[in-house]
């Protein structure tokens, strides 16, 4: 598309066009997933907690995020006088715009991907740690006790446990041989007796597909991990002054990061836009399905968590973080880099 | 034209960034000028072609340092009635540093343009066709092995002297132990006092 557009507006122009045209067809899709997949998740947790759950608005309730944005929008925009203005609104714009740009990096399927760029993980893990300033900014701008105390929380947890993603990131890199996020899909195929796809059932790899589920959970502060807004102590953490859209923007950045995390383990782990079995006739079915049913498949356990693990406490969350998680890791990487050390690169041969 | 447009745009957001670090009147909004300004020399590196290094940048210092110290300004309670009072008594220092910085950068250019090094090896180190991951990988592991290793042993070095600094030992201190907590079943913890008569109260 890139080049028909740069055939017909000249070279610059066109490029632009048709990136602005791509970032759309990934934009808009991804803001109306959030919508369908909140529903989801109130669904998901009403069913486990044998209630209906979002039921009135349209048929089986499909039309009550659109509701509550409505509802949202209509309010008024509250800024607390003590609060540092300027700051207090760019928080949840950061919130958002850091959960969109993540999604420039994703494979769909083969060759649709916005940026193809060598260093696609590490750009990943770039705005993952980015997506901790929201909060940051939220909770000191707000000039309020408890939104502060979150976003110390929140700081404190997203940088510990980025240290562990970090190490299972290092362990697929190793074993798929590069940062570009295609090749590690495409180093998935067949991975496991030539037929299956994905690095989650390699044995080496499976506790590293375990660990970075628990810590993407972690990272996003979803349940049993959400200290930053456990309203039994924070009142609703670093979101308590917000109001009308600016609480909107994050609560769609919140949702946007826990889709990108379960994209990133469909993709890191379990074959991204590969069907399972590396067997002809599941390639007709295009890769982006694939990915989707993937990405819902984490989507549901995220949820599952949320409805039946209670939280962790501060303490707690630290101590998995550093004291398990970050040892296992390490091994691990230590591990696997002396394997493939042995096998693949014949080290005592 | 379209990346003179982009250097120009992240050098001239880089400079101002950081002079509004130096003059910003709110330490927070010192530290968040400086995430912006590391964002911008991130930006400049990838114009640059030097990608991992840009990801580095804004992982490491953007992800993890500037956190940190966002961290420790907010909960500072820095005081900036004394804080600029220091000013004028530090001037001509700060001002020997800035003269000894700028003859440096000086020099430095001066070096580089009368320099052997070749033309086209200044604004790509690396060779075209391979990934600059690779290539610093290749460098950093052969030639530059020692160094690198030794690099390592300082950090190490230093971090164990952090924890050694930080570490003290109190015995006065109740401290949970999460095996213990895991471990202790039901049967350990409640008792049935049912049957116990009226008035009597309950030994614990």
């Amino acid at each position: 598309m890139t080049e028909w557009f740069q055939g017909t507006l000249g070279y610059g122009f066109g490029w632009f066009v048709a990136t602005l045209i791509l970032i759309l067809m990934i934009a808009l899709p991804l803001m109306l997933s959030v919508a369908m997949i909140i529903y989801a998740d109130r669904k998901i947790w009403a069913a486990m907690a044998l209630r209906r759950g979002p039921n009135v608005v349209g048929p089986f309730g499909l039309l009550q995020s659109f509701a509550d944005g409505l509802k949202v929008y209509l309010k008024e925009t509250i800024i607390p006088s003590s609060a540092n203005r300027g700051l207090f609104i760019l928080a949840p714009i950061l919130t958002f715009t850091v959960a969109l740009i993540g999604w420039a990096v994703i494979p769909f399927g083969p060759k649709m991907v916005l940026a193809d760029i060598n260093v696609g993980l590490l750009y990943l893990l770039a705005v993952s740690s980015l997506s901790v300033y929201g909060v940051i900014i939220a909770g000191w701008a707000s000039n309020s006790k408890y939104p502060f105390y979150s976003a110390l929380r929140a700081a404190a947890q997203m940088v510990s446990y980025e240290v562990s993603v970090g190490f299972v990131l290092i362990s697929v890199i190793l074993w798929a041989g590069t940062f570009n996020l295609s090749g590690i899909i495409e180093a998935q195929r067949g991975h496991i007796f030539g037929f299956i796809n994905g690095f989650g059932l390699n044995p080496l790899l499976f506790p590293m597909a375990v660990i970075f589920l628990i810590s993407s959970m972690a990272e996003t502060a979803r349940a049993p991990f959400d200290l930053t807004e456990a309203e039994s102590e924070l009142v609703a953490g670093f979101q308590t002054e917000y109001s009308s859209m600016s609480f909107a923007l994050f609560w769609l950045g919140e949702y946007g990061n826990v889709l990108l995390m379960c994209a990133l383990n469909a993709t890191l782990f379990w074959g991204g836009w590969l069907p399972p079995l590396d067997w002809g006739p599941l390639y007709a079915v295009p890769g982006i399905v694939w990915l989707f049913a993937k990405i819902f498949g984490f989507f549901f356990i995220f949820s599952w968590v949320k409805a039946t693990v209670p939280r962790y406490r501060y303490d707690q969350l630290m101590r998995l973080g550093w004291k398990i998680f970050l040892p296992i890791s390490l091994f691990w990487v230590f591990l696997v880099s002396g394997y493939l050390m042995v096998t693949r690169y014949g080290a005592f041969s | 034209m379209i990346q003179a447009f982009a250097f120009y745009l992240f050098a001239s957001i880089l400079v101002a960034a950081a002079t509004l670090t130096v003059f910003a009147r709110n330490p927070v909004h010192s530290v968040l000028w400086l995430i912006l300004s590391f964002f911008n020399a991130a930006g400049l590196f990838v114009i640059l072609g030097a990608e991992f290094i840009a990801m580095l940048l804004v992982i490491v210092y953007v992800g993890a340092v500037a956190v940190l110290f966002l961290f420790v300004v907010m909960m500072l309670d820095v005081d900036f009635a004394r804080m600029r009072a220091g000013f004028a008594r530090y001037l001509p220092f700060g001002a020997l540093l800035g003269v000894v910085l700028v003859a440096e950068l000086v020099l430095a250019m001066g070096a580089w343009s009368a320099g052997a090094i070749a033309l086209d090896a200044r604004a790509a180190p690396t060779p075209a066709a391979v990934p600059n991951i690779q290539a610093l990988g290749t460098v950093l592991y052969t030639r530059y092995l020692f160094i690198f290793e030794a690099a390592g042993f300082v950090l190490l070095v230093a971090m164990i002297g952090a924890i050694v600094l930080t570490n003290r030992q109190r015995r006065d201190l109740k401290k949970q132990d999460t095996a213990r907590q895991i471990a202790r079943r039901p049967e350990d913890a409640v008792r049935n006092v049912v049957n116990q008569p009226v008035g009597e109260g309950v030994t614990l």
